[in-house]
């Protein structure tokens, strides 16, 4: 064996037919396109750039913005900065797509759950519906429902009122809100101790079941707190009912909570499109679970919860997840589109920002850079969740 | 054997068969169900009935706009008054019948492509035949046609071309980062790592604003590429990356014995991946390419927001116009029909072929 060694390492291979040197040689070639590539395209640019004299760097994020916003979560002026400007269009993509991913799971599950159903018409519906919205670009559909909002609703002094307090118009939908009040503040304080209980009481009660196999009603329990102390706070400083009504001023409505036509469009189009796609994800991961573990789970005496919360789900979860988290990604990069319709996302801000300044490298950056931050952390979440769910096998 | 009795003579109850037997089994098993049924009946006969007048019978049809506004029903009027420009954008009247026959060959072809046995060599030819033919037609110039130029097209057949063009070069770029990320050569596997998860974290929207606004700077001077090339390159750019991926999991699929297999034979890397590797892959991922396919063509639409006129922007343009303004709902609907029968189509497709090759043949 020794001597067959020796005698292959004697003979002369010349470099390019040995795989190790020749794989060496075709990775430096490949950096070195690559390389040549960033090197003619940067130098290109920096001549254009100075031809335009647009200077490159961040430092206009310093600058005074001088745009408007007519959304914002936090304070913001057209004297503020760029850079705040920006934050601002950020908050508005998280506030749409955090809304947009929890209604989109809830309506996609009812749906996922119809198109199982045994109701013949039910299960035909949800098939109609999830093969129409998926078969419709998102875009279209943002124009669609914006069209309607601006083209069929009345205007503000003819606001359509189909409920107690809503008002539906072309300006968008004025809500009434309770009017602030400190025993708000109480009311979120008791919530989260109530959370810290409900915690501490699950732990509890698994090593109690542990311990003596009883079983303790948890969920009863935990709602009774999660409800019931904000409430009780509420009854203890003085029950404040005071309501703040929306009225019509002048063109629009004052008072209440008004959201904008736009954040409706986007918010109506994103959760109708996206739902489809999870309906089906929910439908693939219920029926991946095999019909033997539902009868193998009702043969031990399970009764039906149970039989969903401890043997179903943890299964059919393990199937939903991965591709759940791909859709819930998919809705925030597609809020992007917001930009078509006005409203402010980061996107659209951005887009302001170009338009004013010049800064194209720097402004399509940041929107790459926003969506990959969102993307990646998405990521480590999913590997996180794997690792956790993985089938430990025996 | 006489003494048989004849199955034949004792029938179900007339409750568990036929009509009665389906719609109790089917819609009104259990209560919970028939509660379902009737209140999903009453919501239908609630919408269904009124949009049905809207859309058919309170509508106008081809009449002026004025006509349409005291319709009290759809005003279908706006598509079939404008349909030329919503299909074909700004081409040149006279030579609309260009585009028109160009969608023609694209469809004949994608329809005789439809039968998996007429998958050969020929096919693959009248396809690059057929490509070329489309876009001599749509360019002109020769034979005694009027040159038409690329900021001219528009419509039905640009969505069309970004959509078609735009998959058959992100292709071959696809499988080859696929095959990238799977070396054994880390510099070349890092590379294709992120390029494919750069562009699959950003939205399209990002490549296409890179592309109409960026692009012009990275080229030296002089030289300018028309915007529907830029985006085309932002498409495909986008459309390779997510091709990679799906590749990447037909590799995946495949056993180890098939390297194995194929190095023993002395096949070196080029050879096994032409010959056993990759034709087996790209086999079992045909439907979830297809469904590719599927987003690259919805995905067209979002050329809007960089000024493009596709399809959706003709309607837009013939919406701002004062004489049509507000009859928003009819176009969409109209062009979302369009959108849907394509779709429709080619993820019907994709179910057939999915069975026939789960069928192994």
């Amino acid at each position: 064996m020794k001597d067959f060694k020796d005698s292959a390492a004697r003979e002369k291979v010349p470099f390019w037919l040995d795989p190790k040197k020749r794989a060496i040689l075709f990775q430096l070639m490949t950096f070195a396109m690559v390389g040549l590539l960033a090197y003619y395209l940067t130098s290109n640019t920096l001549i254009n750039l100075e031809k335009q004299s647009i200077a490159t760097g961040f430092s206009f994020l310093q600058k005074e913005s001088s745009f408007e916003i007519g959304e914002s979560l936090i304070p913001y002026s057209a004297a503020n900065t760029y850079a705040r400007a920006l934050l601002v269009g950020a908050l508005n993509t998280i506030k749409v797509a955090f809304i947009g991913i929890v209604l989109t799971i809830i309506l996609g599950t009812i749906i996922g759950m119809a198109r199982l159903s045994t109701n013949w018409l039910l299960s035909k519906l949800a098939a109609i519906y999830i093969e129409f919205m998926q078969d419709i670009p998102i875009l279209l559909q943002l124009f669609f429902w914006y069209a309607i909002f601006y083209e069929t609703l009345p205007s503000s002094q003819e606001a359509l009122n189909p409920g107690a307090g809503i008002y539906l118009s072309n300006r968008g939908v004025a809500f009434t809100i309770p009017e602030p009040h400190p025993a708000h503040l109480y009311m979120l304080l008791a919530f989260l101790v109530g959370c810290v209980i409900v915690y501490l009481i699950r732990r509890w009660a698994r090593k109690r079941q542990e311990k003596t196999g009883q079983i303790f009603p948890v969920f009863l329990v935990s709602m009774g707190i999660l409800v019931g102390f904000p409430l009780l706070t509420w009854w203890v400083l003085g029950a404040p009912l005071k309501m703040n009504v929306p009225k019509l001023g002048g063109f629009n409505f004052e008072g209440g909570l008004t959201v904008s036509p736009e954040f409706i469009a986007l918010l109506l189009g994103l959760v109708l499109y996206t739902a489809a796609f999870v309906a089906e994800v929910v439908r693939a991961g219920i029926q991946s679970v095999s019909k033997g573990q539902r009868e193998a789970a009702m043969s031990i005496g399970l009764r039906p919860v149970p039989v969903l919360n401890l043997v179903i789900l943890p299964q059919a979860l393990r199937v939903i997840v991965p591709p759940l988290t791909s859709q819930m990604l998919n809705l925030t990069k597609n809020s992007s589109l917001a930009v078509a319709i006005g409203y402010p996302d980061f996107v659209s801000v951005a887009n302001t920002t170009i338009n004013q300044t010049g800064q194209s490298i720097e402004g399509v950056a940041l929107i790459m850079a926003v969506y990959l931050f969102f993307s990646l952390s998405t990521s480590v979440f999913m590997n996180w969740y794997n690792k956790r769910v993985a089938l430990v096998e025996r | 054997m006489k003494q048989v009795v004849q199955a034949g003579e004792i029938r179900p109850p007339i409750t568990h068969i036929g009509v009665i037997g389906w719609v109790k089994n089917n819609l009104f098993n259990g209560v919970f169900n028939s509660i379902l049924t009737v209140v999903t009946l009453f919501l239908l006969w609630k919408v269904v009935p009124p949009f049905f007048r809207w859309a058919f019978i309170d509508s106008a049809w081809h009449t002026t706009s004025q006509a349409c506004r005291e319709a009290a029903g759809a005003c279908w009027s706006i598509i079939s008054m404008n349909y030329r420009f919503i299909l074909f954008g700004f081409y040149p009247y006279e030579q609309h019948w260009r585009p028109f026959l160009a969608m023609l060959i694209l469809f004949g072809l994608l329809f005789y492509s439809r039968d998996r046995s007429h998958w050969k060599k020929p096919l693959a030819y009248g396809w690059i035949i057929g490509l070329f033919t489309m876009g001599l037609l749509m360019k002109g110039g020769i034979l005694g046609l009027p040159s038409v130029e690329s900021t001219q097209w528009g419509g039905l057949p640009l969505t069309l071309l970004l959509a078609v063009f735009g998959l058959t070069a992100a292709y071959p770029l696809g499988v080859i980062l696929a095959l990238g990320r799977r070396s054994r050569m880390p510099g070349v596997k890092i590379l294709c790592i992120l390029y494919i998860e750069m562009i699959r974290g950003v939205p399209l929207i990002s490549l296409l604003f890179m592309s109409s606004i960026i692009f012009p700077l990275f080229l030296p001077e002089g030289v300018t590429f028309n915007k529907i090339l830029r985006a085309q390159v932002a498409i495909i750019l986008f459309t390779a990356a997510y091709i990679a991926e799906v590749v990447r999991g037909g590799l995946q699929g495949m056993s180890r014995g098939q390297y194995e297999a194929a190095e023993s034979i002395g096949l070196n890397y080029y050879l096994t991946m032409r010959l056993v590797i990759l034709p087996q892959a790209l086999k079992i991922v045909i439907p979830p390419t297809v469904s590719i396919l599927i987003s690259a063509f919805k995905d067209t639409s979002l050329v809007v927001i960089i000024a493009l006129f596709d399809l959706l922007k003709t309607t837009q343009s013939v919406l701002s116009n004062p004489e049509w303004m507000g009859f928003s709902r009819e176009a969409y609907v109209f062009v979302a029909i369009l959108y849907f029968l394509g779709c429709f189509s080619m993820s019907n497709y994709s179910r057939k072929l999915e069975k026939e090759l789960s069928r192994g043949d």
